[in-house]
């Protein structure tokens, strides 16, 4: 079987352009979400946080800095193919470079220390990132990068529920969550929902549905029902824009699933605020 | 769109009502998480805190950097019930305003209404346009801290909105 090489430098310059782009660049589906949001509030304050929110955006880009001062924890989904091999420092410190290079270069807020409890210390390039990697068939590697905020991160929640509890389970938590995260995380927020696996593989989930678009839905038309029947009762909820009322409290609930045991039921909502930023490349 | 100072005025505590809108224009103070909590320790411990926060504004931020010619970077609002466990010292000592975004705690609430103090809120992730309000920034202390050293941001009409009165009145109870 033959190995095709990918240098390591390559890595770290494509890791590179995604920080800062998605730190700089909104996707297109959040700002044709958040415009459409706007025609649909009636209320005027709604109306106007989303014009400020959207105003911000175009700002960022115009000007080339970040959407939001917190320009989050760099996480990386990686598809990494069985049959590449990544020359001079390998894969893990490409990575490295690529996000700390992008902080730093790039202007980005470094909000990382280096332990969580005691020394609580500012790693000063926002290094090390948080890598979820798949070993799949083939000779590429893709990766989709994004700056998560914790802001909305705070706001996200695990729990075990059993098979009894059924799809109404799954509404009461994830309606819970958003209810109880209330105006702190940004909203409008992107819901994401993690349904399966184990304890972790349901948090994992639940990150990578918020790093899915939010004009798409879930390819099972069950779950994607389920997805509009939560996006509309989230909606009801009047959190509103900032927190300040209004129809506008989720753009979008992603739903990512995964098989699960027979005595499980894990479920994980991941919520992003409206800066949902994440870009992909294929290598 | 009413116009307010910082520091600012009894008086115009007193006009402000929840759900205001208002421009403002003066000098701030900022100080988040680590800012907070060294302030905290020095006030368990019975020490004086490195600013007079008597009558001042404190706005819960962490700047990104500034890139070459401006004066600052991103720098929209934190959430604020993270400095919940800190703020009711601080109202003690006259602080009069905070900056911030998201509900409070009704420990927080109670300190405002006992010292006369108001809460006002940015718009969470509006960072860039909310920069085009500062106009001066200076290093005050607690450099080691970076992002969350705390700084002095000379403002203009920057964009706000009155969340909690100083009668307690809250914009997030509905």
């Amino acid at each position: 079987m033959s190995f095709r090489e990918i240098q390591a430098k390559e890595i770290t310059a494509a890791v590179k352009k995604l920080f800062m782009d998605c730190n700089y660049y909104i996707g297109e589906d959040v700002t044709a979400a958040l415009e459409e949001a706007r025609e649909n509030e009636t209320s005027q304050l709604a109306k106007d946080v989303l014009t400020q929110i959207i105003d911000n955006d175009a700002i960022a880009a115009r000007e080339r800095v970040p959407m939001c001062q917190d320009t989050g924890m760099a996480v990386l989904f990686v598809e990494y193919g069985d049959r590449v091999t990544v020359s001079g420092e390998g894969f893990r410190a490409a990575v490295e470079r690529g996000v700390s290079e992008a902080y730093t270069e790039g202007y980005l807020r470094k909000s990382v220390v280096s332990d969580p409890v005691f020394d609580r210390v500012n790693t000063k390039d926002n290094t090390p990132p948080v890598i979820h990697t798949e070993i799949v068939p083939g000779d590429r590697i893709s990766i989709t990068a994004g700056g998560k905020g914790f802001g909305s991160e705070n706001m996200s929640c695990v729990k075990m529920l059993t098979p009894s509890a059924g799809v109404e389970g799954v509404k009461s938590f994830v309606l819970g969550a958003v209810a109880y995260a209330g105006p702190n995380p940004c909203p409008p927020i992107v819901v994401g929902v993690g349904i399966g696996g184990t304890f972790e593989k349901a948090a994992q989930l639940a990150k990578k549905a918020t790093f899915r678009s939010v004009s798409s839905s879930n390819p099972d038309e069950r779950y994607a029902s389920l997805e509009r029947e939560l996006l509309s009762k989230i909606n009801e909820m009047n959190i509103g824009p900032a927190g300040l009322g209004g129809r506008t409290t989720a753009l979008a609930v992603n739903i990512e699933t995964y098989p699960t045991h027979i005595a499980g039921m894990p479920v994980a909502v991941n919520i992003c605020c409206h800066a949902c930023r994440h870009k992909s490349v294929t290598i | 769109m009413k116009k307010i100072t910082f520091p600012i005025t009894d008086e115009q505590i007193s006009s402000l009502r929840c759900g205001d809108r208002v421009l403002a224009t003066g000098y701030l103070y900022t100080a988040r998480d680590a800012a907070h909590k060294r302030m905290y320790d020095l006030l368990q411990s019975g020490e004086s805190l490195p600013i007079d926060v008597k009558g001042q504004t404190i706005y819960y931020v962490g700047a990104a950097p500034a890139k070459p010619g401006s004066v600052i970077g991103p720098c929209g609002p934190t959430s604020s019930y993270r400095m919940d466990k800190y703020a009711p010292s601080l109202l003690d000592l006259g602080l009069k305003v905070m900056i911030g975004k998201g509900a409070r705690g009704d420990e927080v609430i109670e300190s405002m209404i006992r010292n006369r103090a108001v809460y006002l809120i940015a718009v969470g992730g509006a960072a860039a346009l909310i920069a085009g309000s500062i106009r001066k920034v200076d290093l005050i202390c607690y450099e080691d801290l970076g992002t969350e050293a705390i700084y002095r941001y000379e403002v203009e009409d920057m964009p706000l909105i009155v969340a909690i009165d100083s009668e307690g009145n809250n914009i997030y109870v509905r």
